[in-house]
């Protein structure tokens, strides 16, 4: 028991702190409506990091997530422009875009060969035109309510936790899905071997160019989810996406991912993400100017990697 | 082709592509009637608008050299053009403190990023990007808008002409010159080299490869912060979201890259970064004459930066990610 504690991810251990530490500042987190409001609005940057993970753990960077999650917003409130009827075909047209955006991104490093944070920041800087050439450079349209739902929309009068955010439940039944794709198949088992080392993978049979297709797919189409619950709550903007392919970077490597391939796991990514916004929200209760969230966000990530590098030195691997 | 072999290949390839893009620029020209735009000075003139571009790009050779990588020169440029403009505040015997505190500055972030990366063994990637944050962070946490103000004499840096070349323009090009006489000739100029090609060798050689990475990041910032000087400059006043806003830190690395410098280290130089920076900015003037939507650019833009690093890599048959 004692070892298995030794052994356990610190994220987790930190995520406690931080969360008790927000109980004791404000108590409103304790009552169902803080905390639910917490999860929530950590929903879209959850699913983003653990999207995310899916390239780390195959040895590359997804730079275009935010700017996806920009354009999703964007271009559901253009194309429904408050037509509720249209919301079913949109939000499949969007995730269509994701699969697209996340196929040519991986078949770009794959095909072409050009490094994975070339070709995803090629695709940030193109999706970024193509929403602002879509929208003329304000944001037009407005989403309908049955869009907005997934976002904003609470459930009620559930016993015990009293509300339950839709969001909180997308978040979850995404992230389950993703976790069982990474860790309970041989899909899985092949992305970490190609991150650990693609030319050993590629000599055992592991399909590359496919698994890596794959793993750009979940990262794109995690973005549009994303895209789609943050115009729920958030709403229509044409810079909701700015540095969140950072943030999903950050919680990846708060969980201990480790950069260039392999090893993260999709429950400490999760765990990571809540670390990134309970430290915002901490931030938030002890009254601190809105930037110094960057310099806590620089400090953590540079820290996690240390901390990291520091454990995988002590126990040899 | 075959017989340029490969290393003389990856030498000429940015000089092709800016010859293309001459080319290009040239048959629009022409095309669109707007010939008036066809002269040497205009094509010096597309140079001397993206002198903080290539400031910052030739010091991010230096990181990319290596096998590293800076993300934060954005944000120490607007970090260097804010701190200038603040202490200046119009009055020129503040210039000098100014100039020399903002140097200072760059040579700790360097420092800072080059220690994190070599003693913590961060990847530099995560290393400055944190920084980039850090950077960012208490910047806008000190200021909201535009500070202080640079005197007219500082201005003479974007404005000023010697024999009716633009000073920053002679800077620039003077900068690139320095540059290349120390990678070309100095031996901590051929450990850059070194270093970024093969580490574990160098290593193994009796090198200190861990001051050569913090030298090359110490150059890198350095370059950053006086494109920042460049900018308070040329803006009149330095504004907490300028470097943000030029995006420099993304389009310096794709600049380096195109300019055929190796992302994984030991290959290229500042010419072929100088070269990268013009073939930039003629995609720009190209899209211009032919009155591309600026929207519209955007778009073309990735898609270029993308299909020129694609021309490199599709030489290298690594596996890589």
């Amino acid at each position: 028991m004692i070892n298995r504690l030794k052994h356990m991810n610190p994220v987790f251990l930190v995520l406690l702190l931080l969360f008790v530490a927000i109980a004791i500042l404000s108590p409103y987190f304790l009552q169902p409506a803080g905390y639910m409001n917490f999860f929530k609005r950590a929903a879209p940057i959850a699913i983003l990091a653990v999207g995310q993970l899916y390239v780390i753990n195959s040895g590359g960077f997804d730079l275009s997530a935010g700017a996806l999650v920009t354009l999703t917003v964007i271009g559901s409130s253009i194309l429904l422009d408050g037509d509720a009827s249209a919301t079913w075909w949109v939000i499949t047209a969007m995730l269509a875009v994701g699969v697209v955006v996340g196929t040519v991104n991986a078949l770009v490093v794959s095909w072409l060969k050009v490094p994975s944070i070339i070709a995803t920041l090629g695709m940030m800087i193109t999706l970024g035109g193509v929403a602002l050439t879509w929208s003329g450079g304000a944001p037009r349209g407005y989403l309908p309510e049955n869009f907005r739902f997934f976002g904003r929309y609470l459930i009620k009068d559930l016993p015990v936790i009293k509300i339950l955010p839709v969001a909180v439940i997308v978040m979850v039944v995404i992230c389950a899905a993703m976790w069982w794709l990474m860790h309970r198949t041989n899909y899985g088992k092949r992305l970490v071997a190609m991150g650990d080392n693609p030319k050993a993978a590629m000599l055992a049979g592991v399909p590359l160019t496919q698994t890596r297709v794959v793993a750009f797919v979940m990262s794109s189409v995690s973005a549009v989810i994303a895209g789609i619950l943050l115009g729920g709550f958030a709403g229509v903007s044409t810079d909701v996406g700015v540095g969140l392919e950072l943030q999903a970077i950050t919680a990846a490597v708060i969980g201990g991912a480790q950069l260039l391939g392999g090893r993260g796991t999709v429950g400490a990514t999760i765990a990571g993400a809540l670390v990134l916004q309970a430290m915002f929200t901490l931030l938030n209760i002890l009254g601190f100017p809105k930037p110094i969230r960057d310099v806590v966000q620089g400090l953590i990530l540079i820290s996690a990697v240390v901390i990291a590098g520091y454990r995988r030195r002590r126990s040899g691997g | 082709m075959k017989r340029f072999g490969r290393k003389n290949l990856s030498a000429l390839a940015p000089f092709l592509l800016l010859l293309v893009a001459i080319a290009i620029y040239v048959a629009v020209a022409i095309i669109t009637d707007q010939t008036q735009y066809l002269t040497v000075e205009n094509l010096l003139g597309l140079l001397g608008r993206s002198i903080a571009l290539g400031i910052t790009a030739v010091g991010q050779t230096f990181a990319i050299l290596i096998a590293s990588i800076d993300l934060s020169v954005a944000n120490l440029i607007s970090v260097s053009a804010v701190l200038a403009s603040a202490i200046m505040s119009g009055d020129p015997a503040m210039m000098l403190p100014a100039v020399v505190t903002v140097l200072v500055v760059g040579v700790v972030v360097g420092l800072i990023n080059g220690l994190v990366i070599t003693q913590f063994e961060v990847n530099p990637l995560i290393a400055t990007l944190g920084m980039a944050l850090v950077l960012q962070g208490l910047l806008s946490a000190a200021f909201n808008n535009f500070a202080g103000a640079v005197p007219d004499e500082f201005q003479t840096f974007a404005y000023g002409q010697v024999g009716g070349v633009s000073v920053s323009l002679l800077f620039l090009i003077g900068l690139t010159i320095a540059a290349w006489v120390f990678l070309r000739f100095t031996k901590p100029g051929s450990n850059i080299y070194s270093v970024g090609g093969n580490p574990e060798a160098a290593k193994l050689a009796g090198m200190r490869t861990t001051r050569v990475v913090i030298t090359a990041h110490i150059i890198c910032s350095v370059c950053a912060t006086i494109a920042g000087l460049y900018l308070a400059s040329r803006l009149q006043s330095g504004a907490p979201w300028i470097g943000r806003d030029g995006v420099y830190d993304l389009e310096s690395i794709a600049v380096v890259v195109i300019g055929g410098t190796a992302l994984s280290g030991g290959r290229g130089g500042v010419w072929g970064t100088l070269m990268g920076v013009m073939i930039f900015s003629l995609i720009d003037s190209i899209f211009n004459l032919a009155g591309v939507d600026a929207f519209a650019k955007q778009i073309l833009r990735g898609v270029i930066i993308v299909a020129a690093v694609a021309v490199y890599a599709m030489r290298s048959r690594r596996i890589e990610a």
